[in-house]
């Protein structure tokens, strides 16, 4: 059952921070979601844990419901019309289904599968988010601005153009600005729904590095369709199929050990 | 919640909500517009109104029929100039023009609809009225054809480049030349727009009084044909509305409901036709 | 066996026929350059029917305040001053409401009550412009005079803005009615600008903690900016030319007042009302006040389209 994948580098988990990560209160946990489009059942009892400062990986195939599962831990599905969320999303034990949206969102940051800057310069995006919240009183938004970008491993390439639009960068390089944003405003989690998929090998590599790096200020979930990437980043991976979450645990049981047929098809190609 | 959170929410709550009242505000207009017109309008319209002539004021029982039949010989005779020069116009710019060509008349025609309508009613009395030295409906419907036709072209361009590309090439595979397809197969497809567009046109024209002012002029009696004076509708209510006298104010508002009836009739059924046709003309 | 061949081959090698294409192209293109002779001969014959006064006035024309056809003055300050002042008034009432239920529509609104509405202010374009006079004469006009204007004045009497006599007419009565009129445009133009925006953007600032609010002003409204602006243009050209409507509310008065209660003339007020009995000189005066009109709605309307055209294109190339 063994299969040929890369070894994941970022994963040194030792025995004690591995019990002391279970027994902490996760970082976030779904219980019993359901999720409708109008009269479409997309997710059935999804439950899930995200431990915190950890990575964990969505993965599945197409239409599996991964994005969708995502997008509600956000509330962002909310904006779409004839859609319905059951069940419980709690942040550090607090339900956010009952707390003030805008507060749930500026905890619980976002970046898209395709970047969307707002046409505005990169100063002016990355600033955005601390204004409308409040958060640029007491800091200077100049040191806002870099400490953002370094975090997002953007800073060198840009720190001379901060004024220019943001749609004079590269793709990859917008991207990292809207993680940069994301950023910005302190995020408790981190949510990207594949963040790379627009992206050539060269980009992608930088975000999967950064991604390393802010894993300790930060929880992330990321969605992807490219199951060596998860491989890569993630130290937990779920798979998801059809709506369900067919099982969850660490990458390397995920990838080496799956307990489920379903998630060894999927890993070995069997269908995609 | 935060206090500032809560300060945000509230002036969410407060922005969204005055922006609903602004759409409402201004739909609540046009329902005001026609029940007021509806209420004096209906007071006043009877079946003298369809077949008198005006009548001194202090004497009860005057029509506007000369107007009425004024009106449809100067939008008649408007629409049969206007509308196939404009539909010709269309063709030319969906069928044939070659780019730069077309981007100047199309851009010509959009700022021809833009130019205020008594300016065109200048242009028409210096055509027509002065060569004729008389005041003419002629004169008038040449004022409004000169309306019609960029709003005409346009539209029908517009339709008959919605007609998917398959169906020209299917026709042009079997060996017909291009004006044949263009009469029997895209002309036909786009009919429906294109009719609903020349409807649209011409309800337009029909409410126009500036180019009327001093073309046709008005008339208290029936004309006497295209070349004579002749009174409209529009000019009408304008004349009415602004004398001193009860009764002409009575007949003003009878004539504003049965001309504002009929142009609300024709545009909605032409917009019922075509969902999203030849909407504003911009 | 070699002849066929060459007859085929000569069949197949399209001879430029001139036949019914050709003529075809050619009628058609006749009628559509009639637009081009329409607009060509609007220009020369307001140019030249205007010579008398251009050349007696020259440039004086544009700022002298006297127009008296008696002792054949004519100045035409008085009615560009009411135009403009009658347009921007109607701007400053119709923007904001326009570009709000531009909101409420594009934003807000169920698709199926969007789509209902927006039908129902397009029909408000549809209504001609003396329906709107009439209307404004005998609702507007005793509003304005009986109950407007004296609660204005109560608060603001005493600024020279909003001082003096009430008569119901003036310029502010026709900057009402100017402003009801240009609403359908601002509304539909700015609501396609806002629809245009992509989804992503709003997302981007709600997902950063913005409230709806936050969101359509800071990432949507910026984006669809310079459609809004078009918008707004296409709404003064419209305002500017206006007849009939104004010309029955503004009052007639051939004199520049600083209140917005006066009296006061437009362009196309003058025309309308004292072309058909002009002569000679008068009415080489009331020509070049058009030549004027027509340049002023061309400049505005031609940067209109301008915007527009580019909203639709930046639109689609920015997703």
């Amino acid at each position: 059952m063994a299969v040929n994948q890369p070894q994941p580098t970022s994963l040194s988990m030792t025995s004690e921070s591995t019990a002391a990560a279970q027994t902490a209160t996760p970082k976030m946990r779904a219980s019993n979601v359901n999720f409708y489009y109008g009269k479409f059942h997309a997710l059935h009892d999804v439950n899930l844990e995200f431990a915190t400062n950890k990575v964990t990986a969505l993965i599945g195939p197409s239409g599996c419901g991964k994005s969708t599962f995502l997008r509600n831990l956000n509330r962002i599905n909310e904006t779409l019309r004839d859609t319905r969320l059951e069940g419980e999303i709690a942040l550090d034990g607090e339900n956010i289904l009952d707390m003030d949206v805008t507060e749930i969102r500026r905890r619980i940051g976002m970046v898209f599968q395709r970047p969307n800057p707002f046409p505005k310069s990169i100063f002016e995006n990355i600033t955005y988010g601390p204004k409308i919240n409040g958060r640029l009183k007491g800091q200077s938004a100049a040191d806002l601005v870099e400490k953002s970008l370094r975090r997002a491993a953007l800073w060198e390439e840009v720190k001379d153009k901060l004024h220019e639009s943001a749609y004079a960068l590269s793709g990859g390089q917008q991207q990292r600005l809207c993680i940069a944003r994301a950023l910005a405003v302190d995020p408790e989690v981190l949510l990207l729904d594949e963040p790379c998929s627009a992206l050539d090998p060269i980009a992608t590599a930088k975000i999967e590095d950064l991604l390393v790096t802010i894993k300790d200020q930060c929880t992330i979930v990321i969605v992807t369709h490219n199951m060596q990437q998860a491989a890569r980043v993630a130290d937990t991976t779920g798979f998801f199929l059809l709506g369900k979450l067919i099982e969850h645990n660490k990458t390397d049981v995920i990838f080496k050990n799956p307990s489920k047929k379903e998630t060894e098809d999927y890993i070995t190609g069997r269908f995609g | 919640m935060s206090l500032r959170n809560a300060r945000r929410n509230t002036i969410n709550n407060v922005m969204l909500t005055l922006c609903g009242l602004c759409a409402f505000l201004t739909v609540s207009t046009l329902f005001l517009i026609l029940g007021y017109l509806v209420y004096n309008g209906g007071k006043s319209v009877n079946w003298a109104f369809f077949t008198r002539l005006p009548l001194p004021p202090g004497q009860d029982g005057g029509g506007l029929a000369n107007a009425i039949a004024g009106s449809a010989m100067i939008v008649g005779m408007a629409a049969a100039i206007g509308l196939p020069v404009g539909f010709l116009a269309g063709v030319y710019l969906a069928e044939f023009g070659g780019k730069t060509i077309s981007f100047w008349i199309r851009y010509t025609a959009d700022l021809l609809n833009g130019i205020p309508s008594i300016v065109i009613g200048i242009l028409a009395w210096g055509l027509i009225v002065v060569s004729m030295h008389r005041f003419s409906a002629i004169a008038g419907s040449i004022a409004l054809s000169l309306m019609l036709i960029p709003i005409t072209a346009r539209s029908t361009e517009h339709f008959l480049l919605e007609v998917p590309r398959a169906m020209r090439e299917g026709a042009l595979a079997l060996g017909a030349t291009r004006w044949r397809t263009l009469a029997t197969v895209i002309v036909p497809a786009a009919r429906k727009g294109i009719m609903t567009g020349m409807i649209l046109g011409v309800a337009r024209i029909s409410g126009e009084t500036a180019p009327l002012l001093f073309t046709a002029l008005n008339n208290q009696f029936w004309s006497n044909g295209p070349m004579d004076q002749t009174a409209s509708l529009p000019v009408m209510i304008y004349t009415l509305a602004l004398s001193p006298y009860d009764d002409w104010h009575r007949q003003a508002w009878a004539a504003g409901l049965v001309l504002l009836g009929l142009v609300l009739l024709a545009t909605i059924t032409a917009r019922m036709i075509v969902s999203r046709g030849a909407s504003l003309p911009r | 066996m070699a002849t066929s061949v060459a007859t085929a081959q000569a069949r197949s090698t399209p001879k430029h026929r001139f036949g019914a294409d050709e003529v075809a192209c050619g009628i058609t293109l006749l009628f559509a350059l009639a637009i081009f002779a329409i607009t060509l001969l609007m220009a020369i014959q307001l140019w030249r029917n205007s010579a008398p006064t251009r050349a007696k006035f020259g440039f004086s024309f544009l700022t002298s305040s006297l127009w008296n056809p008696v002792t054949d003055q004519f100045g035409a300050a008085p009615y560009i001053y009411g135009t403009v002042l009658t347009s921007v008034l109607a701007l400053l009432i119709a923007v904001p409401l326009g570009v709000g239920a531009a909101i409420y529509l594009s934003e807000l609104a169920v698709p199926k009550i969007s789509n209902a509405l927006t039908f129902l202010v397009e029909l408000l374009a549809a209504v001609p412009s003396v329906i709107y006079g009439l209307l404004a004469i005998f609702t507007l006009v005793p509003l304005m005079r009986d109950y407007l204007g004296p609660a204005i004045q109560k608060v603001l009497g005493a600024t020279p803005l909003f001082s003096g006599h009430l008569y119901g007419v003036g310029y502010l009565t026709a900057g009402m009615i100017l402003a009801i009129m240009t609403l359908p445009y601002i509304i539909s133009v700015s609501r396609e600008a806002l629809m245009a925006v992509p989804r992503e953007q709003r997302e981007a600032a709600l997902a950063l903690g913005a409230t709806k609010w936050e969101s359509t002003k800071d990432a949507v409204l910026p984006f669809a900016r310079l459609g809004i602006i078009g918008s707004i243009f296409l709404a003064l050209a419209r305002a500017l030319g206006e007849t009939m409507a104004v010309t029955m509310v503004i009052g007639n008065q051939p004199a520049i007042h600083a209140s917005l209660f006066a009296p006061g003339y437009s362009i196309a007020a003058v025309i309308a009302s004292e072309f058909a009995e002009a002569d000679k000189l008068h009415r080489s005066a009331l020509i070049e006040l058009g030549l004027v009109l027509f340049v002023l709605t061309m400049v505005v309307n031609g940067s209109a389209q301008l915007m527009i055209k580019l909203t639709t294109k930046k639109g689609s190339a920015k997703a």
